[in-house]
């Protein structure tokens, strides 16, 4: 069963559609004890960095996600809060990742990012199996997270940045899986498949 | 690379697909589920519906039918017609829409903008301008094109972006429906003065005005309506040859083994 973090920033009905579409049980909460309940959790988000973690820390769902051990997928805001701070709203978030979100520059570009780009794979991770550097996924931000050591695929819009994340249980995608087409629902089938090897793993007890 | 988006407008009247000329004499284009389905299929960017004549009562039908929508597409869509204020807009994005498309309801109220764009995001607000030229200036007009409003269309796309819009819907009142062409000169001027992206509407007649309206005006998406639904253009053709032109466009490529 998937938790999805129902908040105020958060894009939910795209998300539950997705899940839908893949057959995937779900179920939505802003509930902390309900959501120790589920095996993996997907974290979205669209909106203002600050406001949204104002309504996590309101909700005490900040300090849940980051002491969590279940698989997390952050998407587009969700993925971008897994930082440690924004210049957006000049805040402080997760801090579960290393490094601060920066504005890109509109004086290069049109801001906000938006329409479809590639990304470019630097590390192996079950979550991008089989999306390389052909594959189109949708993207809209006007912040951006830098890449480190923990970025597992980057995207070059007036600069490089980071696409897709992982920090032991966490992951994150800069762009939108669930309005990505074909491209989009392979991610997170792949995304289902590891958290799924994950609990059976569990089950018997080889973890 | 980022590339530029291609749209098909679905007009919808009545839970049913149709496109007007000059926003008068509506012909009926089918089904906007079974259509967004096919444009999907083919390789379309985005989609945009807008509801020519959301009145209250036909409020449920649409919010019912982007229900319908989200539950079968999976690319980003925009919903537009009639949307007055921050409750209705909510309604819509609930209901599964990515964004909203704001247009009489904006000049009439501008902070609407700024109140749905703080509350929702500037990513899900879109300005719809329509603008027809008057005299030496576009002039913006609202109500499905019906009623000058006397603002200077430029003047007011600033405004927008400025009060938290995350993109413009720009469409040529003088081209829509007539397939002669975008008007070239009002995108080039729109796009030299904002920094979010534009849309251009009103005019696509063949693949050449398509690529002229990204090349010379440097539109980021080009949407259209009846070259598509009467199928006079396929979306794979335009994309090819855009590519061709050295436009930047996405290709639904197989997934790797």
């Amino acid at each position: 069963m998937i938790g999805i973090i129902k908040y105020k920033a958060g894009n939910l009905a795209s998300v539950e559609n997705a899940l839908a579409r893949l057959g995937a049980e779900y179920f939505v909460s802003n509930n902390s004890e309900e959501l120790d309940k589920a095996d993996a959790i997907i974290f979205p988000g669209v909106g203002h960095a600050a406001a949204a973690m104002d309504d996590l820390r309101a909700k005490d769902l900040d300090v849940w996600i980051k002491n969590t051990k279940k698989p997390v997928l952050g998407i587009c805001l969700g993925m971008q809060l897994l930082f440690e701070s924004s210049e957006e709203g000049d805040c402080k978030t997760l801090g579960i990742i290393p490094g601060r979100l920066k504005k890109f520059d509109s004086s290069q570009a049109k801001v906000p990012h938006m329409g479809w780009n590639q990304f470019n794979p630097l590390i192996d991770h079950p979550l991008i199996t089989g999306i390389g550097n052909k594959q189109f996924l949708y993207y809209v931000h006007g912040y951006y997270a830098p890449t480190n050591e923990f970025t597992l695929a980057s995207c070059n819009y007036i600069k490089d940045f980071a696409a897709v994340v992982a920090k032991d249980n966490f992951m994150g995608v800069q762009f939108h899986p669930e309005k990505s087409g074909q491209v989009g629902s392979l991610l997170l089938q792949n995304f289902l498949n590891l958290v799924y090897q994950e609990s059976e793993k569990k089950a018997s007890g080889t973890v | 690379m980022l590339t530029k988006r291609i749209i098909p407008c679905l007009d919808i009247k009545d839970g049913r697909t149709v496109k007007g000329v000059n926003f008068i004499g509506l012909r009926d284009a089918g089904d906007p589920i079974e259509l967004a389905r096919r444009y999907t299929n083919e390789g379309a960017d985005e989609l945009v519906f807008l509801d020519i004549t959301a009145t209250k009562e036909k409020r449920r039908t649409l919010v019912k039918l982007v229900e319908d929508i989200a539950r079968e597409i999976s690319i980003p869509f925009t919903v537009g017609g009639g949307i007055k204020s921050v409750d209705e807009i909510e309604e819509i994005l609930k209901a599964g829409a990515d964004k909203v498309s704001l247009n009489s309801a904006i000049v009439r109220n501008p902070d609407l903008i700024t109140r749905a764009s703080d509350a929702f995001g500037s990513q899900a607000v879109v300005a719809a301008v329509d603008a027809k030229k008057t005299g030496s200036h576009w002039e913006v007009f609202v109500k499905g094109g019906s009623e000058p409003t006397g603002l200077n269309a430029l003047e007011w796309i600033k405004r927008t972006q400025e009060l938290g819009a995350g993109e413009i819907l720009l469409t040529s009142m003088d081209r829509d429906g007539t397939k002669s062409g975008f008007d070239l000169e009002l995108l080039a001027e729109v796009n030299k003065l904002i920094t979010i992206p534009v849309i251009a509407s009103g005019g696509a007649g063949t693949i050449q005005h398509c690529c002229d309206a990204i090349q010379k005006g440097k539109a980021d998406a080009v949407l259209a309506a009846s070259i598509f639904h009467f199928r006079e253009i396929e979306i794979q053709t335009l994309k090819k040859r855009m590519a061709d032109a050295g436009i930047p466009v996405r290709f639904v490529t197989e997934i790797l083994d």
